[in-house]
């Protein structure tokens, strides 16, 4: 227990690499929900082109969230790097190895996005129909009807889902310590076992982890009540 | 991509899909157990409910991995369990997965149970009572039934996340499906082939239990489907 103190510094680290992990795929998972509800809601257009990339999106939605994040890890991780070392030798050039930071936010980025298409469509269909339709009166066209009249509305109508990913999100992070990455998991289980007090350190993660779960609900709350300010009675 | 190897090894990867089968089965029946009277006791604020509440807060607000390493090799550390007769039970992966996984899925399920309990209408419960029924006949006859069949969905999703968190017993060196895909890797020196299967297999059972919930709800859900 005493020696805790000392490796608070290096904890500190694994927190951090935790953290950039979790808000770096936050960042890819949104990006890829936003394409992903995009295809799917331009899928009904009709066009050839939308509904292949409504296909794709759908396929994509539908393997992924069949899988286990472990197993899609283990998978963008050793075959990110078969298509490193390819495109490298197409290119004549010494294959680098990929970093397991990066294969670890690519890839639970991409399963989060998966989650994200189905939230981001469930808050786009949830605006009235006439909403958009107001817009295009009033001749607010194209972009400037989405940033001014839809997008305030979705961000309110997706802020309950979008919050309930980023928590499931965070947790997932944890199994990126499997492959070998130096993240709060991986650091404290070494050094609780080094220092024969795996109890102790592991329940520091359990807490630290805790605490991000807490925190994220207050912040998610706060800007939730803060979207939700017209709507209050 | 060699996936002959893959059939060559096909009876492990059955035990190893019948392991996770077995682990995220029993670890939702009994979180279910668990559930429904934990369920019940904190959405009435019966005895206990603030402690219950409290494991089901923190065990829904950490990594099921974590949780499990704590028992996995958290508790090696105090020399009384060691040298206690639990101890027989609590070095075996298997024993130590499943009471993580209980305790994980209990902690899940407790919550859908308590808001499904919350949500049911109070005029329902005061109807219950004033036809003279106890409150254990109210929670038999009318609060768990109801409850029970408004959190179908949300249960289904609940069996769908513990199949997933279920390679965290691989990871402890158990031989479900994750850990036979793991052991054909370091076997062959080929990442994919197993992983791939694993995934497929993975996938497909997720798709079994989507089937088989929606089968439940309706059977259990018939009279919310609006007649025309």
């Amino acid at each position: 227990m005493e020696t805790l103190a000392g490796f608070v510094p290096l904890l500190g680290r694994g927190l951090a690499t935790t953290l950039g992990l979790a808000i770096l795929s936050l960042a890819l998972a949104t990006l890829l929900g936003a394409w992903g509800a995009r295809a799917k809601v331009r899928a009904a257009t009709g066009r050839i082109r939308a509904q292949f990339a409504g296909g794709l999106a759908t396929l994509y939605t539908s393997l992924v969230r069949g899988v286990p994040d472990l197993v899609m890890i283990l998978l963008i991780y050793f075959g990110g790097q078969r298509i490193i070392n390819w495109l490298a030798s197409l290119g004549g050039a010494e294959g680098a190895d990929i970093s397991k930071f990066g294969a670890g936010v690519f890839a639970i980025g991409f399963i989060y996005g998966a989650y994200l298409t189905e939230t981001f469509r469930g808050a786009w269909g949830a605006i009235p129909r006439g909403q958009g339709e107001a817009a295009a009166a009033l001749g607010l066209r194209g972009f400037t009807g989405f940033r001014l009249v839809m997008l305030p509305q979705f961000v309110r109508l997706a802020l309950s889902g979008y919050g309930n990913v980023w928590q499931v999100l965070v947790k997932s992070t944890a199994v990126v310590s499997v492959i070998g990455l130096e993240d709060l998991v991986g650091i404290a289980v070494d050094v609780g076992k080094s220092q024969r007090e795996p109890f102790v350190y592991i329940m520091v993660v359990l807490v630290v982890y805790f605490g991000i779960t807490v925190v994220s609900e207050w912040l998610f709350a706060r800007v939730e009540r803060r979207a939700n300010l017209g709507y209050q009675r | 991509m060699r996936f002959d190897l893959v059939l060559a090894n096909w009876d492990r990867f059955a035990s190893g899909l019948l392991v996770t089968l077995e682990l995220t089965a029993l670890a939702v029946a009994i979180g279910f157990l668990i559930a429904v009277p934990a369920g019940l006791a904190i959405a009435e604020g019966g005895r206990g409910a603030g402690l219950l509440r409290a494991w089901s807060r923190f065990f829904r607000g950490t990594p099921l991995l974590v949780q499990t390493y704590l028992f996995y090799y958290g508790l090696a550390q105090f020399e009384f369990i060691r040298e206690s007769p639990l101890w027989i039970v609590l070095r075996e992966p298997w024993w130590v997965a499943l009471i993580a996984f209980s305790l994980n899925s209990g902690a899940y399920a407790t919550e859908i149970i308590r808001g499904a309990v919350a949500a049911i209408p109070k005029g329902q419960i005061e109807a219950a009572r004033a036809l003279g029924l106890t409150r254990f006949q109210t929670w038999r006859l009318v609060t768990i039934p109801v409850a029970l069949r408004s959190a179908l969905p949300q249960y289904g999703n609940e069996a769908v996340f513990m199949l997933h968190g279920s390679v965290v017993a691989g990871i402890i060196t158990i031989q479900d499906l994750y850990g036979t895909a793991n052991w054909f890797r370091a076997k062959y020196y080929s990442p994919y082939e197993g992983l791939l299967t694993a995934a497929v297999l993975y996938m497909a059972v997720t798709g079994l239990i989507v089937l088989a919930v929606r089968q439940l709800e309706r059977r259990f859900l018939a009279y919310r489907r609006v007649s025309r």
